[in-house]
């Protein structure tokens, strides 16, 4: 196990660093430089450009510049935003927790959905109930999200009026963010109905992001499911006299869940994808829709700063799926 | 190992095959297998139709795309109260027909396909061809920038890279190209380093043919399977981010008729006028799904490993 971790976390120290290389790249290969764009429209004068342009760093050689950043990084200094003037990693940080919170929803909801549907369609193969939910999940993997999640504020907001249209929690409603968890910190500020409040907020965005991974899961559980049911040791089990029950339940869904977990693993990056489009849909204050404002806003070093610390989340989360899967299947952690 | 599509080399069968029929042509086999699945069919049908309406647009819709009736804003479908059939589907609020930009805009969408798939497939089939050819520290060197690349999400790389490049179609389909053409990357070079040891590949080496040859006319063909099936797939994913950049105010720019931007356009008017909103995304919805239908179609019946599944 040990060896797999070694060569796994190998594996990603090149890939950070050319992720880090394509994040300094970004901002210098925009046009005009570092010190015009902090300057916005107003422009600046050539005096004081140049002096902040030696103050800063910037007219170095570009591998030195690129060996600052590195060491600026690793001190957790990802730069400051232009707009707010605060530094990136405290925006982040700060809009971060309401993108899981959002995430983690989707993600519970896709997998307890996604799961028993897959796995019972994959039992019942043919019948209706199975063509029922490979239609739904062929129809969910190709629906464009940022349609189905206006849809769904026509009918829900507008025509049946159960649900608030955009934002985490009525305006009501002010407490501390302790965590910046809305659902726990509404709970624990014990103001009547702000639980509430916050749970009809989170109810539509939650259903948009489940969309793609709710399909996927489904899909990959029932051939799964499918692949698993055709091996020796079913047959053995079923020959036994086991109920068909206990077949699927015991035998053949601990080992259809194998390949499952990747896919769950995989899907961070489509949570995060998907994060862009459904913040920006329902005004979701997350990294999603900071992402976007912040590009529109020309706000670089927050582009940069957001590319950059996204693409570590998911490296990460990918290597502790890698790692999972090798703890559960111990075939992976022995070959090469 | 069992995968290879047609192996160009049949194992010969032990007792000599009693009937005199030919055996199918591939192409023959081929739709035997994809006929047999409705979804694909449907899929492809209705991808013909589309084809056909891109192609036909000028004669098939009722209206210029552009052109802005000022006495009509807003107007419902036609079977809806104040609704008129010269309308259909209703107009938008400067007063153009729904119908006629719905029409033009499948050329958008087919278009991006066709650009996107392409670009990602000579891109990622030359890369993946030479990873696979050459092994050692290119194949290292390209397998890293592949992994660089699949770090990001997907559509915030292109979103990012659009950014960059200046918001416009031809920049989106760069951008969604570059995101996708890891996959190609990935497929190819796994499919070559499986043929490369075979005996008919083996066999053309010693017969003195050049890397070159060996790598686009003896394995590339017998590698095509898979990348059909992921250029199908690949297809739809690039329509749907591309609706997706141009309704981040990313993608192809008003008024222009794709739509994605279409319904960018639409979203203030969501909670006053379904009709605007509700069309545009039809059209992705299915054309998406269609082209996901053939694929998984055509995945069954060019994956012999998978067929009988």
């Amino acid at each position: 196990m040990f060896r797999f971790l070694i060569a796994k976390l190998a594996l990603l120290v090149p890939t950070f660093l050319g992720v880090t290389i394509i994040a300094f790249s970004f901002i210098r290969l925009i046009p005009g430089d570092p010190i015009e764009l902090m300057a916005g429209e107003r422009g600046i004068d050539p005096e004081r450009h140049k002096q902040l342009m030696a103050e800063m760093g910037f007219d170095r050689p570009i591998w030195q510049q690129y060996l600052d950043f590195l060491d600026k990084l690793v001190q957790g200094d990802l730069g400051t935003s232009i707009i707010t003037k605060q530094p990136v990693l405290s925006e982040f940080l700060t809009l971060f927790p309401a993108t899981i919170e959002l995430s983690l929803c989707a993600i519970v909801l896709a997998l307890v959905v996604g799961l028993p549907a897959g796995v019972v369609a994959g039992v019942k193969r043919g019948s209706a109930f199975d063509h029922f939910v490979m239609g739904g999940a062929l129809v969910g993997y190709s629906m464009p999200i940022f349609w189905s999640g206006l849809l769904m504020i026509i009918l829900f907001s507008g025509i049946l009026g159960w649900t608030p249209v955009s934002g985490r929690i009525s305006v009501m409603y002010y407490f501390e963010d302790a965590t910046g968890f809305m659902l726990y910190d509404s709970w624990m500020s014990g103001e009547d109905g702000a639980f509430a409040s916050a749970v009809h907020h989170l109810v539509l965005p939650t259903m948009v992001l489940a969309t793609i991974p709710l399909a996927v899961i489904a899909r990959q559980t029932r051939s799964a499911i499918l692949e698993v049911l055709g091996e020796d040791y079913i047959r053995t089990a079923r020959a036994k006299g086991l109920t068909p029950r206990r077949v699927v339940a015991v035998h053949a869904l601990r080992n259809a869940l194998i390949p499952v977990v990747t896919t769950i693993g995989l899907q961070i990056g489509v949570l995060l994808a998907g994060a862009i489009l459904t913040e920006t849909i329902f005004s979701w204050p997350g990294i999603g829709k900071w992402m976007v404002d912040s590009i529109f806003r020309r706000d670089y070093p927050a582009v940069q700063g957001g590319l950059l610390l996204i693409a570590a989340i998911v490296m990460i989360v990918n290597l502790l799926v890698d790692l999972l899967y090798g703890l559960i299947n111990p075939r992976i952690r022995h070959t090469e | 190992m069992d995968n290879a599509p047609q192996s160009p080399v049949p194992s010969v069968p032990e007792t000599p095959v009693a009937s005199s029929a030919a055996p199918p042509s591939p192409l023959k086999e081929f739709w035997f297998y994809f006929s047999e699945n409705r979804g694909a069919l449907i899929g492809f049908y209705i991808i013909l139709a589309i084809v056909f309406v891109a192609v036909f647009a000028d004669f098939i819709a009722p209206h210029g795309p552009t052109e802005q009736y000022r006495d009509h804003l807003l107007q419902p479908p036609a079977w809806q109260d104040g609704g008129d059939w010269s309308f259909i589907l209703g107009t938008d609020a400067v007063g153009r027909d729904i119908l006629s930009r719905l029409i033009y805009g499948a050329r958008f969408s087919l278009f991006i396909g066709c650009v996107v798939v392409f670009l990602s497939l000579v891109v990622g089939i030359s890369l993946g061809l030479i990873a696979g050819f050459l092994r050692g520290s290119v194949e290292t060197v390209i397998m890293r920038l592949m992994d660089i690349i699949l770090a990001f999400p997907s559509l915030l790389l292109a979103l990012v890279m659009v950014a960059l490049l200046g918001p416009g179609l031809l920049n989106a389909m760069i951008a969604i190209a570059l995101v996708l053409q890891p996959h190609f990357v990935r497929l190819t070079r796994a499919q070559v380093i499986n043929e490369r040891s075979r005996d008919y590949v083996v066999a053309s080496r010693m017969a003195g043919a050049g890397t070159l040859r060996l790598m686009f006319i003896t394995v590339l063909p017998n590698c095509m399977a898979p990348l059909i099936v992921q250029s199908t797939l690949s297809f739809s994913t690039a329509i749907l981010d591309a609706a997706a950049l141009g309704f981040l105010g990313m993608g192809a720019q008003p008024p222009t008729p794709e739509w994605g931007t279409m319904l960018a356009e639409a979203r203030e008017f969501i909670l006053s006028a379904w009709w605007v909103v509700s069309f545009p995304g039809i059209a992705i919805l299915v054309t998406v799904l269609s082209f996901n239908l053939m694929g998984d179609g055509l995945r069954d019946a060019l994956d012999p490993k998978l067929k009988r599944s």
